[in-house]
């Protein structure tokens, strides 16, 4: 076993923060996890030096993944500078010597992120570790772990479907706007994160392995490269994701950049008028410079 | 158009650090006479925090602990949480095999079950019977009167002539049979929390585990309930002890078990009443049942809610459960300061994507509505 010390602060702390076993057993839940796409695989998450629910699931998968040679992209509600994203980045750099760190989509090769996928096509070169509060889709209607275990087991989701039945009955509507359930290659019902519905259609056929790591409630799951994603939905009322659209029905575009084919942040300015802009801060970057 | 700056994130977390450690250290402002507060102090002074921090952070470091509660500025759940992740970085190297608590070097010892007790009751340090009145003149104390306190404690104190160990309660009630006799349970392996996540169900031994570095207000309130009436432990605490205990290890090179050095914990021993004729360790025989809680430090209040818990976790476990306290899943995944801190921090950061779902959904759905009325 080859532990690099890294002296910070006069503590010696191993490359990657943990200890190699942790490590090791982190990966062994990763290699379940892609064996069984959507199962959550429980493992003994470790205490990590930032908040339970900042994302300390996800930075155990990157620590557990992470190699000298990495080039990493950390982000937060689609921005590379935001307050959580710099911290986790920091972080990392710290306690990984030799990792290059980079806000661009293209090039990097391990992206750990927060509530967005992003908007530019991810390869077979990257895998995505996905930060998750909830792991479990089924929490909605049913609070019992064991019980959810068992229904899991037996793709028995029939009371998820009733909740999204009973929103069209009492709604007019499906309202679920995000976390929104997801089936995978056929079985296992996924919550996908809070990515907003926008993201849920680049889980399907992904070129690239999608980790999801729950540290809190001490789940891995995976969507492996080329698999089925389908977000549950009935055949007369079909999925939809957010809509950009104003008054007069045209899309809005970014204030920034124009485009108009990217999840948008709403702002509010002092005067009271709305400004629409990229969620995704590298996507908005390319778009501007290729004007 | 305008738009809106994305960059500073950086920044902002700096300066926060920045203005935070401002705070820790602004009495040098205004008293000339200032010092940093010292780890020492906090290891002695403010003892019981220590104690608090040590248990929840679920690692017997009470050095580190006094470090993380003044880096901390004295948040509980902020020390016990540093604490906690700095453990994540150390691998297992050995465990122990279970330790007898009899033979605690005990400082403090009592029982309500009974008068009089094999080897004495003995009160030791408890704020127990103390009036709850503030000590004014501790508001202004010399370091001359504080040094002579110890001193002249020491001075008067009579000598005290103490066995090396004291007998168990239980187990006099266990040879009277009023107790199921200890169980072949003792000789399974105890399940490691640190290594193993909870599926349920779990083990005893698993729900002890979590219960020892629970967050004590936590557990705490969640015992109470049981106690009020969401539950029916009435529980008699047969036995409380507070002291040293000696921590066995394997020796490294003969593997001949070896005193490594001495752990401060409180152990809380509840006898409840019996239920009827349920199939038990002794073949059907209505006896009385064991509550167990025992963490590192001097945690009183602490042990005795994880020794409710236990039973009533015990009863849920065999009969289902009743209420809340009796549910292992509803007990043991909300009682950890770490997970349930971490998750009411996390509310503070940014969530604009999520909210912009959110408005999206809502908006669509008022529009249909308009449009049907």
């Amino acid at each position: 076993m080859n532990a690099t010390p890294l002296t910070q602060g006069g503590n010696a702390y191993n490359f990657g923060f943990l200890d190699e076993y942790a490590k090791k057993e982190v990966r062994r839940a990763v290699l379940k996890a892609i064996a069984i796409p959507g199962y959550q695989v429980p493992y003994a998450s470790r205490e990590m030096p930032m908040g339970r629910g900042f994302g300390t699931g996800g930075l155990q998968l990157t620590l557990a993944l992470i190699g000298p040679d990495e080039v990493m992209k950390v982000i937060d509600q689609g921005s590379d500078d935001s307050v959580n994203a710099v911290n986790l980045r920091q972080f990392i750099e710290m306690t990984c010597p030799g990792v290059s760190t980079t806000t661009k989509t293209t090039g990097c090769t391990l992206i750990q992120s927060r509530h967005r996928i992003p908007e530019l096509p991810l390869t077979a070169q990257q895998i995505i570790v996905l930060q998750v509060p909830y792991p479990d889709p089924l929490v909605v209607v049913e609070p019992s772990e064991d019980k959810r275990k068992t229904m899991h087991g037996e793709a028995d989701y029939s009371r998820l479907l009733v909740k999204l039945y009973e929103d069209i009955v009492k709604f007019d509507e499906i309202t679920i706007s995000h976390r929104y359930p997801t089936r995978i290659n056929g079985h296992y019902v996924i919550d996908p994160s809070p990515i907003p519905r926008w993201d849920v259609p680049k889980l399907d056929d992904s070129a690239a392995l999608i980790l999801f790591g729950a540290g809190r409630e001490k789940k891995i799951y995976a969507v492996p490269p080329h698999t089925r994603a389908e977000p549950l939905a009935f055949s007369d009322v079909p999925f939809r994701v957010e809509d950009f659209r104003d008054g007069a029905g045209q899309r809005r575009a970014c204030a920034r950049c124009g485009s108009v084919d990217s999840f948008l942040d709403e702002f509010v300015a002092d005067s009271g008028s709305k400004t629409y802009q990229c969620s995704d801060s590298d996507w908005c970057d390319g778009v501007e410079a290729s004007a | 158009m305008s738009y809106v700056a994305i960059k500073g994130g950086g920044r902002a977390i700096a300066a926060a650090a920045a203005v935070t450690e401002y705070l820790r250290t602004e009495e040098g402002l205004v008293g000339t006479a200032a010092e940093p507060l010292e780890i020492n102090a906090i290891l002695h002074q403010l003892r019981h925090l220590v104690d608090r921090v040590i248990s929840e952070g679920g690692v017997y470091h009470p050095q580190f602990a006094a470090l993380a509660i003044k880096q901390s500025l004295g948040d509980t759940l902020e020390a016990a949480f540093a604490l906690r992740a700095w453990r994540s970085t150390r691998p297992r190297l050995s465990a122990t095999p279970p330790l007898d608590t009899s033979r605690m070097r005990l400082i403090r010892r009592i029982s309500s079950a009974f008068k009089e007790i094999p080897g004495g009751q003995m009160l030791g340090p408890t704020p127990d019977y103390a009036l709850r009145l503030l000590r004014l003149e501790l508001l202004d104390e010399s370091p001359e009167a504080f040094r002579a306190v110890a001193r002249d404690w020491l001075e008067n104190c009579p000598e005290a002539r103490l066995p090396d160990s004291f007998p168990k309660v239980l187990d006099a009630l266990r040879a009277e049979g009023l107790l199921p006799p200890v169980s072949a349970a003792r000789s399974q392996t105890a399940f490691d929390i640190t290594r193993e996540p909870l599926v349920f169900p779990v083990p005893r031994s698993a729900a002890l585990a979590t219960m020892a570095r629970a967050e004590t207000g936590s557990l705490l309130a969640i015992a109470y309930s049981n106690m009020r009436g969401y539950g029916d432990v009435h529980p008699t605490v047969a036995e409380l002890r507070v002291g040293y205990l000696p921590v066995l290890l394997p020796h490294p090179v003969t593997g001949e078990l070896t005193e490594a050095g001495e752990v401060l914990m409180t152990e809380c021993e509840v006898v409840a009443m019996y239920e009827a004729d349920k199939a038990n360790d002794s073949g059907g025989k209505p006896m009385f049942t064991v509550g167990y809680g025992a963490c590192f430090g001097h945690n009183e209040v602490k042990a005795i809610s994880m020794a409710i818990l236990d039973r009533a976790l015990q009863k849920g476990m065999k009969d289902g459960a009743a209420n809340p306290s009796e549910d292992p899943e509803f007990v043991l995944l909300h009682v950890d300061g770490v997970d349930s801190m971490g998750f009411a921090s996390h509310y503070k950061m940014p969530h604009y994507v999520t909210f912009q779902s959110d408005l999206d959904r809502l908006r669509t759905t008022q529009s249909k509505n308009r449009e049907i009325a």
